[in-house]
């Protein structure tokens, strides 16, 4: 039989087309990411957050602690938002301006979300991989503590550290980090255990790959996949602890302000009739949470193909 | 089944005592003594006082009483500030309020949260699913604390319908907004829950037997789909009990309520030591009963759970 | 009347990365008490072609052309018209009898709402039904074991139950859907003896959907052989063994381990299944076949009779194959 040099060019055209197909699971996940539209509209909505609580202050006309005579007093009746005074988001109730409250309220809480998560993560994470990779008695007696650790009702003991301790920024942090790592831990044990069993790895020990390049190659992507989605769906989190906290006063403390706190404002005095103080802070507190649950929702889907 | 109970007692007996024994550890390393005041009491009054709470005996032997106070007479001992009262008096006070709003809530956010999330998955990619899942989203992110304030100015302030607050022994009128701010963000979070584990089950293989089976529509739902599909619901209700009663705080300061949830945040404005313990303890209490009676509730439903 | 009338039925499925057409142009007859072995190898599409059948196919599969069960069309029929015929006259064995039993129920209430829906019986009828269908199956013990969880029988018990199962009604047709590939070998022999003796017990009409053409061989009186959705021949089950007409069939032969030929190589068939994404006029098995020339990935003859009850579809006479 002759083999025929057009159609083997065919083919091999035909193969080339399905090794394109065949990327690579970031490569597939971000062109997933970017085909799902509330996720990538999420993301701008994150994006145009953090770029106003970065140059807010440029655009802001008062500081977050001046305190505006002209409309003290009177200010259902003059402190609203106005372009003219340059009180674009209005004044509180002691004549502070709105816009620039938000904008540090906006970073604090950013702040806290962020930091709060990666501390629940890098916790999480070590204690996690150290169970499942571990194995055997150490695991077990590791996870048993997590489970005692889960039924302590956090949010009390929170509010009890913060006041027996001190309000304090770094109280918040650490406080409100602790409380979710367990979470974390539990998910990151269980996928390093399955990883552990999977044939991929162990087609690589038995053909001799180093156990450092396994873990590099083989179970850091496959972990980190699992903790990004997780981290993204735990800031939006942090974020309303720390508004809650800060909601029953206890979080931070003036003149530093957070969503949290501002919405505790806005609704102590709404009855007044000045409804911005609670409705600025409050759409920028519910479109970011919108944004991250749709950016951590999209991430997942984007990188668990088996969710399609 | 009687084995697998009492195995998890064994767990949760200990697990109680631990948090009893931190969170006293916890009272006794805070810096300042329940009676520091700005002006410092007289050296012997403070010996009085303290001879009169027991403080001057040595830490392992207040540990003790504090433990065996709790375990044998359930007495959380006397509150540090307000002198005539105890923390019993303080928490028995408050306690029915939680618990009628708590489980009116509770019922609520899971009879409405189901069944919602069982018609979205049913009617999966329809407008009652866009629908549901909109809601439930839109719900999650506005928390208990949000939802207060929007209730109070919606149906106080503009529509004057409700009492912006209060209790009343707890007449209808009362019980309305505590109860949704506090059970709209669980129905959500249920009603997800249950929507996409109900999606997974009925893409499942047992389901596809039993459509091989030429059973109606209604039957594979409630006979097969659905204990499978609840066993998610029933795993997120430990956490969803825990964050409830956090949410009862919120309330309790919101509405003047008056549950626990204020009693909480008073004595932690007050520094109160004694009373947080007390209520701390308890809330613990009640999370890890209701953890063993979920994880019972889960191994009467799934099979394949040993004990 | 023939029993089951399959008449160019395909299936479709509606995915994010594009349609995806698992069976295409599929078209038989079985009669009463026939046999008919569908082979392929995985993702050739049998088991969607069952699926498609009973009207089972998931949420965003499609089914088109058309099936007549004793005369009646029962393709996308409406619940009032497919719910009384399954279980009832056309029932199914699943591959996998771990997830497709309910794990959740006690294998007697699984078996008693067949009964109790189709038949009318009380609940007491059903399970005592439910247990002469385990003595059937041959599981020892019926009496107390039929109050068991699924997980508490081994796989092999477990594919009885689940043989026992579709039998409940005395179906006149039963599809196997790969009903040994999750099991241990020595089990899979039982099973499908089992199988053959209870076929010939209860005079039914079979469909066994497999890729393994050795359980065929024993089992089927008619083969067909499916390769990417589509029919590459369809014959009576012992000359096609004789003399196979299509390379594929000769490559899945060749792939059979055999007793009676020493020292021959066993043979794999070089490259992989298709891409099912996008449409392909052409033979799916062109890339893989030593015979295939630039005709056939832009066309396939369609299926002809060649000799008596067999068809073939291949650009290649049976000379040029030789």
């Amino acid at each position: 039989m002759v083999v025929d040099s057009t159609k083997m060019q065919r083919l091999a055209d035909r193969l080339a087309e399905q090794e394109i197909k065949g990327r690579s699971l970031w490569a597939d996940a971000r062109a997933r990411f970017f085909h799902n539209k509330a996720a990538v509209g999420g993301l701008i909505v994150l994006v145009l957050v953090a770029l106003f609580a970065i140059f807010g202050d440029m655009i802001a006309v008062w500081s977050n602690e001046e305190l505006d005579f002209s409309v003290m007093g009177q200010v259902a009746e003059l402190g609203g938002p106005s372009i003219a005074n340059g009180h674009y988001f209005g004044t509180d109730d002691l004549g502070r301006d709105l816009f620039a409250r938000t904008v540090q309220g906006t970073r604090i809480s950013l702040m806290v979300g962020i930091v709060g998560s990666a501390i629940a993560v890098i916790v999480g994470t070590l204690y996690g991989a150290t169970a499942g990779y571990l194995g055997g008695r150490i695991d077990s007696i590791m996870m048993r503590t997590v489970d005692i650790l889960m039924s302590i009702p956090y949010m009390f003991v929170l509010i009890l550290l913060l006041v027996m301790f001190g309000r304090s920024m770094s109280m918040l942090f650490i406080g409100i980090g602790l409380i979710s790592w367990l979470d974390m831990a539990r998910i990151v044990r269980g996928q390093t255990l399955s990883l552990k069993h999977k044939e991929f790895i162990e087609a690589a020990q038995a053909t001799g790959v180093p156990t450092f390049t396994i873990i590099r190659r083989h179970i850091v992507p496959n972990l980190l996949g699992v903790v990004a989605v997780y981290a993204t769906l735990l800031v939006p989190l942090m974020i309303l602890t720390e508004s809650f906290i800060s909601f029953l006063g206890l979080g931070v403390q003036e003149p530093l302000t957070s969503w949290g706190a501002l919405i505790s404002e806005g609704a102590r005095t709404m009855a007044y009739g000045t409804l911005w103080q609670l409705g600025f802070p409050l759409f920028f507190f519910v479109i970011t949470l919108f944004a991250f649950f749709f950016v951590g929702d999209g991430l997942r889907d984007a990188l668990d193909p088996k969710d399609r | 089944m009687f084995s697998y109970i009492l195995k998890r007692l064994a767990v949760a007996i200990p697990t109680l005592l631990l948090l009893i024994i931190i969170s006293f550890l916890l009272m006794r390393a805070a810096p300042g003594g329940p009676f520091t005041t700005e002006r410092g009491l007289p050296p012997q009054v403070l010996a009085n006082l303290e001879a009169k709470y027991g403080l001057d005996q040595p830490l392992w032997k207040q540990m003790v009483n504090y433990v065996w106070g709790i375990v044998a007479h359930f007495d959380f001992g006397p509150s540090f500030i307000y002198k005539d009262r105890t923390v019993n008096e303080i928490i028995a006070q408050g306690f029915p309020v939680t618990l009628t709003y708590g489980s009116i809530s509770f019922l609520l956010a899971v009879t409405v949260g189901v069944t919602l999330g069982v018609v979205a998955a049913i009617r999966h990619n329809t407008w009652l699913d866009y629908l549901a899942v909109g809601v439930s989203i839109g719900a999650q992110v506005l928390p208990n604390f949000v939802m207060a304030p929007i209730l109070v100015l919606i149906f106080t302030l503009w529509l004057r319908w409700l009492p912006g607050g209060g209790w009343e022994g707890g007449q209808w009128q009362y019980l309305v907004m505590p109860v949704i701010a506090l059970s709209t963000s669980f129905m959500a979070s249920i009603a997800r829950i249950t929507r996409s584990s109900m999606l997974e089950v009925l893409n499942s293989n047992h389901i596809r037997t039993a459509r091989a089976k030429g059973l109606p529509e209604r039957k594979i739902i409630l006979r097969h789909a659905l204990k499978p599909a609840l066993l998610p619901v029933i795993s997120y209700l430990g956490p969803a009990f825990v964050t409830m009663i956090t949410g009862s705080v919120v309330v309790d300061m919101y509405f003047s309520t008056g549950g626990i949830g204020k009693a909480f945040v008073d004595s932690a404005l007050n520094r109160d030591y004694a009373v947080m313990l007390g209520i701390t303890i308890l809330v613990g209490a009640l999370t890890i009963l209701f953890n063993l009676v979920v994880d019972i509730l889960y191994a009467w439903i799934d099979p394949k759970i040993r004990y | 009347m023939a029993l089951l009338e399959v008449r160019d039925l395909g299936v479709s499925f509606e995915t994010p990365d594009g349609t995806v057409n698992a069976v295409n142009g599929v078209s038989f007859t079985l009669e009463r008490g026939e046999t008919l072995g569908i082979v392929g190898e995985s993702g050739s599409g049998k088991s969607q072609l069952s699926f498609a059948i009973m009207g089972l196919l998931a949420r965003n599969g499609r089914a088109r052309g058309s099936v007549l069960f004793d005369g009646q069309e029962i393709l996308n029929a409406p619940p009032k018209v497919i719910n009384p015929i399954r279980a009832n006259r056309i029932a199914m064995v699943f591959q996998d009898p771990m997830t497709s039993l309910n794990p959740y129920m006690r294998v007697s209430d699984q078996m008693a709402e067949v009964l109790t829906h189709h038949k009318g019986m009380s609940r007491a009828q059903a399970v005592r039904e439910a247990i002469r269908m385990l003595d059937a199956v041959k599981i020892p013990d019926a009496a107390n074991r039929v109050h068991l969880y699924p997980h508490e029988f081994s796989g092999g018990m477990r594919q009885r139950v689940m043989i026992a199962m579709a039998l409940l009604c005395r179906p006149e047709l039963l599809i196997a859907d790969e009903p040994t590939t999750a099991l241990d070998v020595t089990v899979q022999a039982q099973i499908m003896s089992l199988l053959a003796e209870l076929q010939r017990e209860f005079a039914m009409a079979t469909i066994l959907i497999t890729h393994d053409l050795g359980v065929v061989a024993g089992f089927c009186r008619q083969v067909m052989v499916l390769y990417g959705g589509k029919v590459m021949e369809q014959s009576p089950t012992d000359p096609l063994f004789e003399t196979p007409s299509h390379p594929y069939t000769r490559g899945l032969l060749r792939a059979i381990p055999r007793v009676d030929r020493e020292g021959d190589q066993l043979e794999s068939i070089p490259g992989s299944p298709p891409n099912m994404t996008r449409e392909d006029r052409g033979c799916p098995f062109a890339p893989r076949c030593a015979h295939a020339g630039e005709d056939c990935l832009d066309h396939l003859a369609p299926l002809t009779e060649f000799a008596p009850g067999r068809l073939r579809a291949c650009n290649r006479s049976l000379e040029e194959i030789a």
